[in-house]
């Protein structure tokens, strides 16, 4: 291989494994950003003190994971120029002012109020404090907003234009360029899957303690509310993912082509491929076991509607099957056990067994990573699935990579794999001790756990600072 | 208007921003283990726990703000500056996560604070070698760096990126003489005044080595009207450092960390006389790098909207941990 295709395939694995490290822990802190918004909401609205317990409880789980997502995040704010200066001279004028604004309205917003989130609870009053908790949380949505619409600007880029410089400029309203015709779809998809994420993890975690019978109100309660928000989030979630799908179809076919496994047109009527193994050398599915024209019924609403295949498009631009089939089943077949997580609770509910069902409590627990695995499966899909392209039919992949030679990538990529699955590890590990007690009555501070052995202090005195 | 010169300047104030407010928490970061084990090191900590998230965000406007406004040269820099950017990012995770980690594995604290000293420095090191790579000149061809992978390291880079570290730390130091009391605030105390004449002495290098580096720069300080900003910055800059010491020697809260923050804005406006109007410099300017003016006027309008605000809210944030961090949780 040439050192140039080397450089390039080694960035390639460097991108993929930052971002998919990194977006770990925003799937998470999204989800539960809001709901520390809303225990702490309920908290101030009922005096009830098991919300409190629980918003104590769930803040030094935020903390480490927010902590790890800005680290992670800060990587990719300068990846994007080390790695892929040429998408980056010829893209910035356009994703850069996004990203400009990702920072300037969210990145600033989470920081500068995450402080006093943390450690301010006896500083500033009670209301003051929820509303910094709610500038953090609305932060994150706003993070999310604008990195999707960079995203989605790069999976369907419209109102551009090339200047002599062969750089891609605003030719149309900002409005259209931010919400270019994928990001509606994939924002609220997004959004949604971070949810429910942190939906399972909290209701993993508060079975585990109902399995370990530590049925305290703060867990019965957790339980209860990660259950509600399964039950009612993951049927809109179906149906988001339909609408998301048929927008794909619209504007990058080839993407579900690849999902759906259709290396041949069907022009009467396209089978739906459950299963089966890939082959893109003799263009084909091997084992494949499908069901007649549903795939025609689900992607145009007709049984006998004709469907385009992979034949129709040249070798050169089509995205690697066998990646986007597996990763897109595994997003789906998760899916739909949430579904059937939610549903199994919701009955649970109906006969007043929720907290006595150790069997919805084992299958909830089996379910609590969920989440994580779904969002990176879908991620892949939808990032594989645009190849060869980063600018989806305007620049492939292979010409936006910088002008650096393999050994210093590779270097790099060594040292970012040693130090993330030590850093991350770590992490992870300490999280996972954190949940591994149940909340209680007079859950600790963040700032005074028996951990922590001094704490942010208030100002002695009065006239002391500024 | 140019909104170019407008753009040049909020880039430049956000990298002023984040050199003196993350300075202070790399510096503080550089001298961890210099303080003892226990109560100093959480006090330490503390002292700009609620805040370093906020500050570290500047480096990111920096970044992303370079990419929106001036795309070329963020293109042509980061691969010129691969190696230390790298070096930079990973130091920064161990730095960042050191503030939720130690306080969760008491077992391991050690290792963390060695991250967290360890990666503040690296971090910091790896900033002041951009900015000598930057001054020594970087290697373009078309509209792509051109040069090889370790081009950034010579002894002026080297020299540059010790001189932050011995900056950073006193910035950190001065912090902590405002911020504690008692053994810590001694220690701060005694450690600024060693870091301080060495932070001149590494001024004085770089400023005596920076003119000659390339014609550019001789010509700029050594010719009207630069030649009376060369007579008068050594006196400001002498003014400054007279009032830290002075600060430092009797123990003045804040007024070591005031005087240091004139010493930064000084270095800083030098800089700027050395290097405006290019963004590269002797390379690329403003001008050439600019991104299109419907881009420009975009970002600024949401700008000046945000940017008093955020200023607005990361003040607040200041003034609600003000005063001195104790000793004990809350007294």
């Amino acid at each position: 291989m040439a050192d140039a295709e080397t450089a390039l395939l080694l960035a390639r694995i460097q991108f993929a494994f930052t971002i998919s490290f990194h977006f770990i822990f925003p799937a998470f802190s999204i989800g539960l950003a809001s709901y520390l918004a809303v225990l702490e909401g309920l908290w101030l609205k009922t005096g009830q003190d098991k919300y409190l317990n629980l918003f104590k409880y769930w803040l030094k789980i935020f903390a480490m994971a927010f902590a790890m997502g800005v680290v992670s995040g800060i990587v990719m704010s300068y990846q994007f120029g080390t790695n892929w200066s040429v998408f980056s001279d010829r893209a910035g004028p356009i994703i850069g002012p996004l990203m400009a604004y990702e920072v300037l309205t969210a990145f600033f917003l989470e920081a500068g109020f995450l402080g006093v989130m943390l450690f301010g609870m006896n500083r500033v009053g009670k209301g003051l404090h929820f509303a910094a908790t709610c500038m953090v949380a609305l932060g994150t949505f706003i993070s999310a907003f604008w990195i999707l619409s960079v995203n989605s600007w790069m999976q369907t880029p419209v109102g551009w234009a090339l200047n002599e410089a062969g750089q891609f400029v605003p030719a149309a309203s900002w409005w259209t360029i931010i919400f270019n015709p994928s990001f509606p779809y994939r924002l609220v998809h997004t959004v949604i899957a971070a949810y429910l994420t942190t939906a399972l993890v909290v209701g993993g975690v508060g079975a585990w303690h109902l399995l370990k019978r530590r049925d305290t109100p703060e867990v019965r309660t957790m339980f209860s509310m990660a259950m509600w928000m399964l039950v009612l989030v993951a049927p809109v979630q179906v149906v988001v993912g339909d609408l998301h799908g048929l927008n794909t179809l619209a504007h990058q076919p080839q993407k579900v082509m690849a999902m759906e496994g259709h290396y041949q047109s069907h022009p009467h009527g396209a089978p739906l491929i459950l299963f089966g193994i890939p082959d893109s050398e003799a263009e084909m599915i091997h084992y494949s076991i499908e069901i007649p024209r549903l795939s025609s019924l689900i992607l145009k609403h007709d049984l006998n509607a004709p469907l385009a295949g992979l034949d129709t498009i040249p070798r050169d631009q089509r995205p690697p099957v066998g990646i986007i089939f597996w990763s897109f089943r595994i997003m789906v077949g998760l899916g739909v056990m949430m579904l059937g997580l939610g549903l199994l609770a919701l009955v649970a509910r109906l006969r007043g067994k929720l907290h006595d069902w150790r069997l919805l409590h084992r299958c909830a627990v089996a379910m609590g990573p969920a989440g994580f695995v779904a969002v990176i499966a879908g991620w892949i899909t939808t990032e594989v699935g645009r190849q060869p392209f980063v600018i989806y039919n305007l620049l492939r992949t292979a010409d936006a990579v910088s002008p650096i030679a393999s050994p210093a990538v590779g270097a790099s990529l060594v040292a970012f794999v040693i130090v993330y699955f030590t850093v991350f590890a770590a992490g992870t590990w300490y999280i996972l001790k954190l949940m591994a007690h149940a909340p209680a009555a007079h859950e600790p501070d963040l700032a005074d756990a028996p951990i922590r052995s001094a704490g942010i202090t208030p100002a002695p005195s009065v006239g002391e600072g500024r | 208007m140019d909104l170019t010169i407008v753009w040049a300047l909020i880039i430049a104030f956000a990298v002023a921003m984040y050199v003196v407010m993350d300075g202070f928490d790399l510096g503080i970061g550089i001298l961890f283990l210099g303080f003892k084990v226990g109560k100093e090191r959480d006090q330490a900590m503390n002292a700009i726990a609620p805040v370093w998230d906020g500050n570290e965000t500047w480096l990111v406007l920096g970044g992303g703000g370079l990419l929106a406004a001036f795309p070329l040269a963020y293109a042509i820099v980061l691969p010129a500056l691969y190696a230390p950017l790298t070096a930079m990012l990973l130091g920064l995770v161990f730095r960042g996560v050191a503030f939720e980690f130690r306080w969760r594995d008491p077992a391991h604290r050690r290792w963390w604070d060695a991250g967290f000293c360890l990666g503040s420095l690296v971090a910091t090191f790896a900033q002041g070698i951009t900015l000598g790579a930057l001054l020594q000149g970087i290697s373009i061809e078309g509209r792509a760096y051109a040069g090889s992978w370790w081009e950034w390291l010579s002894g002026f880079s080297l020299l540059t990126g010790a001189s932050l570290v011995v900056a950073y730390a006193l910035l950190g130091a001065t912090w902590l003489i405002w911020k504690t009391e008692g053994r810590i605030h001694d220690d701060a105390r005694r450690f600024a005044a060693w870091l301080l004449p060495a932070f001149l002495l590494f001024v004085g290098a770089v400023s005596l080595a920076t003119p000659f580096l390339e014609g550019q720069y001789y010509q700029r300080w050594f010719a009207w009207p630069g030649l009376l900003l060369t007579v008068l910055m050594p006196l400001l800059f002498g003014g400054a450092a007279l009032t830290a010491w002075e600060g430092i020697r009797r123990g003045w809260d804040w007024l070591p960390f005031a005087a240091a923050l004139a010493m930064f804005a000084l270095t800083l406006a030098g800089l700027g006389v050395s290097i405006w109007p290019d963004v590269i410099p002797g390379r690329v300017t403003i001008w050439q790098a600019a991104a299109p003016y419907e881009s420009q006027l975009f970002m600024l309008v949401g700008s000046l909207v945000l940017m008093p605000m955020i200023l607005a809210y990361t003040a607040w944030s200041y003034w609600v941990f003000r005063g001195k961090i104790g000793e004990e949780g809350y007294h």
